[in-house]
């Protein structure tokens, strides 16, 4: 007897839900060839708004957690992706056309990026904080905290990487995450979120939503509860320029967008990004 | 046939004749028709699914912050707590002139004097909440003495709880009394203060006792009902206030007269207070949907609604950064 077919549904990823379009709206999603591959949510301005408020209240809990606790909860998540290795490699190869063997070079990449970032949460205040020299009886320590809650586009046309050497150097130091992932490549981003679900992140750390670039990444730059934006997946130069000059307005963090060849070694550099350096001196003795 | 509650109420002679003694009151209170308890949750539940958007909206987010009786009910309040909520109550949004001030700010017996000094001639009412709030277990004497210490204080209205004890054992008359005894206390020397009922409908169990005792804080001479003190969970609920509002519906079918209506505690957000003034839109009708026969004891409420207003005004969402923190 032949099976039935078991259809999944792509829904968004929100508070550690995993919700459809408060619109109620989807779109279709094909492969680089124009075959119809799903039907995704298709984010509102609401869903954004949704995932702000679930990003903020997960934020203090998510940088009071020791930064060995984040170290181990990504690297958890790095974990669960490899089992689900063969899962990615087809979300990617369908995604951007790859061939397999190149599809599965793109996954490993990622779970290593992936890894690296998580080997940073404990290390990162040791390098980019430190002790500065002063003349007088007080020690002066420059001390990373985390930026807030970051709203990011993640790149169009890396679908597993580009969006892993995104979200991951931003959660890692303790931000919270508002992902748009790529409009016409969102399945892996979506099977992301699976694992972000399955592993031990608290909900609302990240939030993936999927949908058109233009209709939600304004919402997201004008929000006045969001601290940074981060550009990368924003490819429309006029849009670029308007979303920076709604970010102006609480003066968020803004990461422009730019050609980055995501199999490069990232550095340290969008780390850094979304990071305050708060400065503190401290009296020696009395 | 027994004569129907409207009837009985509508007379003067009549309504000394049910609360003549503790046997005819309850004989009257049980003899109102009973709550349709699946019925009143799925009006109210439909009611809720009302959608208001754009202007009705902007309207909407005006009355109810001209409706709140802004809280703050805490063994922790301090003077510099209650200053800042004052202030808060005459200029909500102090980068928007154009939002209106609450209606009340609702306070402890002790620190009447304080927001009153504070409010002055803003048109903001001061609340207090008396008779031993929020368990009202104090003796008569005590309650009426917390009463007149708020009322001499300058408050222009006060809250009051019912005694739950006596109305759960069925002694309706002590409580009724004791009402009407506070309400003495609220016109003594010349004073005018409002008197609001808790029913703290939480602790009746039942629809049927929540229609029961705001039949009965009416008959005492109550210028408002109120569902709850808010130390006590579930607090105001949709349902309940259908229920209450029905009462004051009813009431004001048979003598003619107006009561108004607080819920109070548990309404967080937007949302919330929206189906609150639909289900007074849809019940008691637009005489209601004005801050002195309405009121939402709340206060977080406030900064969501600010927030929402934020929003349409600007264009973009807002966040609790431009808000009070309370």
């Amino acid at each position: 007897m032949a099976r039935i077919e078991v259809r999944k549904t792509y829904k968004l990823y929100v508070g550690g839900a995993f919700p459809r379009s408060e619109s109620g709206r989807s779109y279709e999603v094909a492969d680089t060839k124009g075959r119809f591959l799903a039907n995704a949510a298709l984010a509102s301005r609401k869903d954004a708004r949704d995932a702000v408020v679930a990003a903020r209240k997960a934020q203090p809990g998510w940088a009071g957690a020791t930064a060995y606790n984040r170290g181990q909860v990504l690297y958890r998540v790095a974990e669960v992706m490899e089992g689900r290795r063969a899962q990615f490699a087809e979300d990617v190869q369908r995604a951007e056309g790859l061939t397999t063997r190149r599809a599965e070079g793109a996954v490993d990449a990622a779970i290593d990026r992936w890894v690296w970032y998580a080997g940073w949460s404990d290390k990162l205040a040791q390098v980019l904080g430190g002790t500065n020299p002063v003349a007088g009886p007080y020690f002066n320590f420059s001390i990373p905290e985390p930026t807030g809650v970051v709203a990011a586009i993640a790149p169009q046309d890396s679908s597993l990487l580009g969006l892993v050497s995104v979200l991951a150097p931003a959660v890692v130091s303790g931000n919270t995450c508002v992902l748009l992932a790529a409009e016409e490549r969102p399945l892996p981003a979506i099977t992301l979120s699976e694992v972000l679900a399955t592993s031990d992140v608290p909900g609302g750390v990240v939030n993936i939503l999927t949908g058109r670039v233009a209709e939600v990444a304004p919402w997201l730059a004008s929000h006045m509860d969001v601290n940074a934006l981060d550009l990368a997946g924003v490819d429309d130069t006029a849009l670029r320029r308007e979303l920076e000059i709604a970010a102006a307005d609480n003066v968020k963090r803004v990461r422009r967008a730019g050609h980055v060849d995501w199999s490069a070694d990232p550095g340290l550099e969008r780390v850094r990004c979304f990071l305050e350096t708060k400065t503190v001196w401290h009296p020696i003795g009395v | 046939m027994t004569p129907s509650p409207a009837s009985v109420v509508a007379d003067p002679a009549g309504l000394a004749d049910v609360t003549r003694s503790d046997a005819a009151l309850r004989r009257f209170l049980h003899g109102l028709p009973g709550v349709d308890q699946v019925g009143a949750d799925a009006r109210a539940a439909a009611l809720s699914t009302r959608s208001i958007k754009t202007t009705a909206k902007a309207f909407a987010i005006d009355l109810a912050v001209r409706m709140i009786d802004l809280t703050t009910l805490e063994g922790a309040d301090t003077p510099g707590k209650v200053r800042s909520l004052c202030a808060k109550a005459r200029r909500p949004d102090p980068h928007d002139a154009s939002v209106p001030a609450t209606a009340a700010v609702c306070v402890y017996n002790d620190l009447v004097g304080l927001a009153k000094a504070e409010l002055g001639g803003s048109g903001v009412k001061v609340a207090a909440v008396s008779t031993a709030f929020p368990s009202g277990r104090a003796s008569l004497a005590v309650k009426l003495a917390d009463t007149r210490d708020a009322v001499t204080q300058g408050a222009d209205e006060i809250d009051m709880v019912i005694d739950r004890g006596a109305f759960l054992s069925g002694r309706y008359l002590e409580v009724l009394e004791e009402i009407a005894a506070v309400k003495q206390v609220c016109s003594e020397g010349g004073a005018d203060a409002h008197l609001k009922v808790i029913l703290e409908t939480g602790e009746l169990a039942t629809y049927d006792n929540v229609r029961r005792a705001s039949w009965l804080a009416m008959m005492a001479g109550a210028d408002f009902i109120k569902t709850s003190t808010g130390k006590i969970s579930p607090a105001a609920t949709l349902p309940v206030t259908l229920v209450m509002l029905e009462a004051c519906r009813d009431w004001r079918d048979a003598t003619g007269a107006m009561v108004g209506m607080k819920p109070a505690g548990g309404i967080r957000t937007t949302k919330d207070a929206m189906r609150y003034l639909v289900l007074v839109n849809e019940t008691v009708g637009t005489d209601w949907l004005t801050p002195d026969w309405f009121r939402l004891g709340a206060s977080s409420l406030l900064n969501d609604l600010l927030l929402q207003r934020q929003r349409m005004s600007t264009g973009r969402y807002s966040g609790p950064d431009y808000v009070t923190v309370d």
